[in-house]
């Protein structure tokens, strides 16, 4: 977009970069004049907030690699000795570990946000599918990155999560075991998965890069789903965003602090603090808190269907509650974008959400009587929401009117 | 049409498709090494086989062995255990096996079966759950007491390894 660019170089040094790398250029027109739709609310600024948590993981994660052991032998001990023994590491470990629970519960504010304004909607469905790309790098990431203290609840992460792979047909096992490096989960696994903890953050980051670039191009979608018309519309986004987005970051810090100075382990469980051992399971297995639903959904297929087994069946159900999300800008019928001007599909989303908290709930229950009936019915409600009542609502639903332009629907018809 | 191949352009696409082709197979061979080295290595692999003996274990006992780093249970079933495996007719099994395919013929009262559950690797717990047998304390499977899945998520029965009998209190796993 660089009909927005006002940017002439002043000084001869600048000129000299301007022709080589215009860098100087892409910042003026990317980070500081971008035109910026005025209306965004708080809810938009999780975008900056997440850029903020994954470089707080990077950053922590290259210092805490620099003093942990990758070897099953020796990894449990050696964040025990982070925690203990390190300056400032016992800061660091939990900036860390307390600020991968802070990066998945910005990013489900985010997600959630896209779907209740439409943000996934034409002509933004690349954005979307690069931002549930991202989600599922960053879940494999936290999963490899969960595994390595090598505690009770890490290992049996491990078993259990790799284990999904042995239900694919004919190549499962052989592919288990190649993804294992061994017949089950042992100091071959740790290594390659500390190996690739290590190199997926910056794969995400690269994924940032594009989401951003494809956010660009089309411009911010908004809380009225109207498209700018001009520049009445618009602000520049330094120093109107940058600052808004600035303070929105400073009230994200402070629940961040209040648990890495507070409760730093609060988040885990307890049984991590046993060190992995491959012949007992712990009495409870459950995945950290931003898996739960996803967990509630795997343990729901109990039953096979035709000729697919229980097993095979829940990865599939599994894997599905996440790709479906690459479909969602074609499953919603629905001209409108915004939510604010959907009365039936408001009701619905909400359904959705209190669903899917339900599914979180229900992945921490064991598994046994009441728990499993409802994990299958959250389970079904959550698939319904996707395949029929979005693709439903967009026909049957009668919107209500749109504001004509942005500027009217934040100064009102009177004054536009 | 007729003189095309004598058009130098055909010549050229031919080696043209020739040079890509010897690329792609050159480069999957050297893509090969990069991905069989995530493989089970030498010192993995070496744990073949192992010889466990059973006299000291008691009746109504379980012990979990390790093999091929996978722990292994071997219980020492009571007679009511067994009575209650072979009453279970085949039609309520979700995977069936009689009781008798999963022990070796005179040695019925001995039941050896890989540890890992079927559905996702857990461990399950012994002597536990409606049925008698073990109850995987992840996702609710339960097996009876020939390890025989009965409910919940597993879609198998639990996994007897290859054994033998080398004598009649020592077995040979692998």
């Amino acid at each position: 977009m660089s009909e927005h660019s006002t940017y002439t170089p002043g000084t001869g040094i600048e000129k000299w970069l301007d022709e080589r790398l215009p860098i100087i250029r892409f910042s003026k027109e990317h980070l500081m004049d971008f035109p910026t739709p005025k209306n965004l609310n708080y809810w938009w600024t999780f975008g900056a907030i997440l850029v903020m948590c994954l470089a707080v993981q990077i950053v922590t994660g290259i210092i805490l690699a620099m003093h942990y052991t990758p070897n099953v032998a020796l990894a449990f001990d050696s964040v025990e000795h982070i925690r203990r023994n390190v300056n400032g590491g016992r800061i660091i470990q939990a900036t860390h570990a307390v600020g991968a629970s802070m990066f998945f519960a910005a990013v489900y504010i985010h997600i959630f946000r896209g779907m209740y304004f439409g943000s996934y909607k034409a002509p933004r469905e690349i954005l979307w599918i690069l931002g549930v790309l991202i989600f599922l790098l960053m879940m494999a990431t936290a999963f490899m990155g969960y595994v390595l203290p090598w505690g009770q609840m890490s290992g049996w992460a491990a078993q259990v999560i790799t284990n999904i792979f042995s239900f694919i047909p004919i190549i499962g096992t052989p592919l288990l075991e190649l993804l294992r490096g061994g017949f089950t989960v042992d100091n071959p696994t740790l290594n390659r998965f500390f190996s690739l903890h290590y190199l997926l953050p910056f794969v995400i980051a690269a994924v940032v890069a594009l989401h951003i670039w494809a956010l660009h191009v089309p411009g911010n979608n908004n809380p009225t789903g109207v498209d700018v018309k001009d520049s009445r519309d618009t602000l520049p986004f330094h120093p109107y965003y940058t600052m808004k987005d600035a303070f929105g970051m400073v009230l994200f810090m402070i629940p961040f602090a209040w648990f890495i100075f507070f409760a730093p382990d609060i988040l885990g469980h307890p049984d991590n603090y046993v060190q992995y051992n491959s012949q007992v399971t712990p009495a409870h297995i459950v995945p950290e808190w931003y898996f739960l639903p996803f967990y509630a959904i795997l343990r729901a297929i109990d039953f096979n269907l035709l000729f697919i087994n229980s097993g095979l069946l829940g990865v599939i159900f599994f894997g599905g509650s996440i790709l479906i999300l690459f479909l969602l800008p074609w499953l919603d019928t629905s001209k409108v974008r915004s939510g604010n001007f959907r009365p039936m599909f408001k009701w619905f989303y909400w359904l959705f959400v209190i669903n899917f908290i339900g599914l979180t709930y229900l992945g921490a229950q064991p598994a046994e009587g009441i728990y499993v009936i409802l994990s299958k019915i959250c389970t079904a409600y959550y698939f319904l929401h996707f395949i029929v009542i979005l693709p439903v609502l967009g026909r049957i639903e009668t919107p209500k009117p749109l504001p004509t332009s942005i500027s009217e629907s934040v100064l009102g018809k009177a004054h536009a | 049409m007729a003189d095309n191949h004598k058009d130098p352009k055909n010549r050229r696409d031919f080696l043209f498709v020739a040079t890509g082709a010897v690329a792609a197979v050159g480069a999957a061979a050297t893509v090969w090494p990069l991905i069989n080295q995530l493989n089970p290595d030498a010192s993995t692999l070496a744990l073949a086989s192992i010889e466990f003996g059973l006299d000291g274990i008691e009746e109504g006992q379980s012990v979990t062995i390790m093999w091929r780093g996978l722990p292994v249970f071997v219980r020492y079933r009571t007679a009511d255990e067994i009575a209650e495996a072979k009453a279970v007719p085949l039609s309520e099994l979700k995977d069936p096996a009689t009781d008798e395919s999963r022990t070796k013929e005179g040695h019925e009262q001995w039941l050896v079966m890989l540890a890992n559950c079927t559905h996702l690797g857990c461990i399950p717990i012994g002597e536990a759950g409606e049925f008698d047998g073990w109850s995987c304390p992840c996702h609710g499977s339960q097996f009876d007491t020939a390890g025989r899945i009965r409910k919940g998520p597993a879609p198998t029965n639990l996994i007897i390894p290859p054994y033998e009998f080398v004598s009649d209190t020592l077995i040979k796993i692998g």
